[in-house]
């Protein structure tokens, strides 16, 4: 859109005055409201709104088959859809390279955790559980990555387990699958000689580089760079460490 | 499965070696410029096609070429079942990262209203076959003549039975701890491409990052050196005609232009796909 392409000049202004459009300092992120079980359909869901981007995760658990080289396993899958209500900018049609980056980097950070107990998702010989994650992007401010993280780790957490019994599928069960291990995602963006934590978007449509990595307490378990921009070592260790640093502040959310 | 036996990986290398490496540059005759990388059992081949006209037209920017990329594996490139011919959610994710490299690199702003159009085909795929991918497009642009601010050179790193090791064999990515690929440009070391996935410490993506930068160095010689292959035989040409105190439009106007003679940068073509 022309006028975010203007506006690219003014946030490149400001910020050779070290301030943000929003007035936000570099390392801070918008005000964040988690919402657990907002689809009553859904055997886990959350909404997460961060600033004012906003991603509801709805989470499926259906009979599945495990893949080939994990038969005693149970199967994660998450998928994303970067709605047209959600920006003038998102088009209908099926998963373009930006819903299947988004899904692929939110589903790292989780499968890479070990969150889920995949072993603990079979059933018999034949069949497991397969837990279906999708992501609906609903308005785009900005930082969908981490929106679309939190609220899939929000979504993940105490899932209602249905049962098989007598070959069918029973829904209504008082079982719950906690996670083991809750990874926090973290995206920042380089603007010229900047980085800001938690960009909106009219800094991504600025930001030259993306990066994005997810952490536990002690280990990293994902990590994306994004964009035509760089980033030098220095700039993507300091990066890994300002994500540990902030860690608790956002697992306060889960 | 267990990856490293005394020290050694299961294909015999030590934890800072990378594999058996061949490259040759411009063995393709209708694209503007192309490479072919045999990286342990990796059999990569890359074409470039530009600057030329944008198809579709909508997608034209008057200020600047149009960089696209596809990587695709071929449908025979697994040891094991047959896959799908045509790009799924993997290899659309790598060609949007992938891009991202040349993007950072390709000096855009000489070509407006062109696309520089970048393909990428896994013939054979066995681990860290995206770096190998960027490798061969870095050959195929050069020899396309695109003008470039850095040649992008990528490597992968792991942790296997709990230790660091360079450039992963297609096991130790399925059964190891942690995965990841890097692209640099060679001259400043900046980060063009990075993915990771697994558990890793902050030491160890220290120690990945040390390993990575180190055999980049390698891998860049070795891109250097298929280039330098391409171009010897004109450059024979050119110093001959200069000895024999020719003016440049006699030894240009001499004889007809001679395709690039394809060449591998090591002497030992070991047959096989290879271009010796």
């Amino acid at each position: 859109m022309i006028t975010d392409e203007l506006r690219r000049d003014t946030v490149l202004g400001f910020l050779k005055e070290g301030k943000r459009l929003s007035g936000r300092a570099f390392d801070e992120y918008r005000p964040i409201v988690v919402e657990k079980d907002v689809i009553t359909s859904a055997e886990g869901s959350a909404r997460v709104r961060l600033g004012n981007t906003q991603a509801l995760v709805g989470v499926k658990v259906d009979l599945s088959t495990p893949f080939r080289d994990k038969p005693d396993e149970g199967t994660l899958t998450v998928g994303a859809s970067l709605l047209p209500l959600a920006s003038p900018t998102f088009e209908p049609g099926p998963p373009d390279e930006n819903a299947i980056e988004l899904a692929r980097v939110v589903d790292r950070g989780i499968r890479s955790a070990e969150a889920i107990d995949l072993k603990a998702l079979k059933i018999d010989e034949e069949r497991v559980w397969g837990i279906f994650a999708d992501i609906y992007a609903l308005d785009h401010d900005g930082n969908l990555i981490d929106a679309s993280a939190l609220a899939t780790v929000a979504a993940l957490d105490n899932l209602k387990m249905p049962k098989y019994v007598d070959e069918q599928v029973v829904r209504e069960t008082a079982m719950t699958l906690p996670l083991r291990e809750k990874p926090v995602t973290f995206t920042f963006a380089k603007i010229g000689d900047s980085i800001l934590f938690d960009p909106d978007y009219a800094e991504e449509v600025a930001m030259e580089a993306r990066f994005t990595v997810a952490v536990g307490d002690e280990y990293v378990y994902a990590m994306q760079k994004a964009g035509r921009g760089s980033f030098t070592r220095k700039e993507i260790t300091d990066l890994i460490d300002a994500a540990f640093a902030k860690r608790k502040e956002l697992l306060r959310y889960l | 499965m267990q990856l490293i036996f005394d020290g050694k990986r299961i294909d015999g290398r030590s934890l800072d070696e990378l594999r058996e490496v061949k490259m040759w540059a411009g063995i393709l005759n209708k694209a503007d410029g192309s490479g072919y990388i045999e990286w342990g059992k990796n059999k990569v081949i890359a074409a470039v096609y530009g600057p030329r006209e944008v198809i579709p037209r909508h997608e034209t920017d008057p200020y600047k070429a149009v960089v696209r990329a596809r990587y695709l594996m071929a449908p025979f490139s697994s040891l094991e079942e047959h896959g799908r011919q045509g790009p799924n959610r993997r290899s659309i994710e790598i060609s949007k990262v992938v891009r991202e490299v040349f993007e950072n690199v390709i000096i855009a702003e000489s070509y407006p209203k062109t696309a520089i159009d970048i393909f990428i085909e896994i013939l054979e795929g066995h681990g860290s076959t995206r770096c190998v991918g960027i490798n061969a497009a870095s050959l195929a642009l050069v020899a396309a003549g695109i003008p470039l601010r850095d040649i992008p050179v990528a490597i992968s790193a792991g942790k296997i039975d709990g230790v660091i090791a360079v450039d992963m064999i297609k096991e130790e990515d399925n059964f190891g701890q942690s995965d990841m690929a890097m692209a640099v440009a060679p001259n400043s070391g900046d980060v063009l491409l990075l993915q990771m996935d697994g558990k890793l410490t902050r030491e160890e993506v220290a120690r990945a990052f040390d390993l990575i930068y180190g055999a980049a160095k390698e891998a860049y010689a070795k891109q250097v050196a298929a280039l330098k292959a391409l171009y010897a035989p004109q450059k024979e040409e050119i110093e001959e005609a200069e000895r024999e105190g020719e003016r440049p439009e006699e030894t240009f106007g001499r004889s007809e232009p001679s395709p690039p003679a394809p060449a591998p940068s090591e002497a030992e073509g070991a047959g096989g796909f290879g271009y010796a």
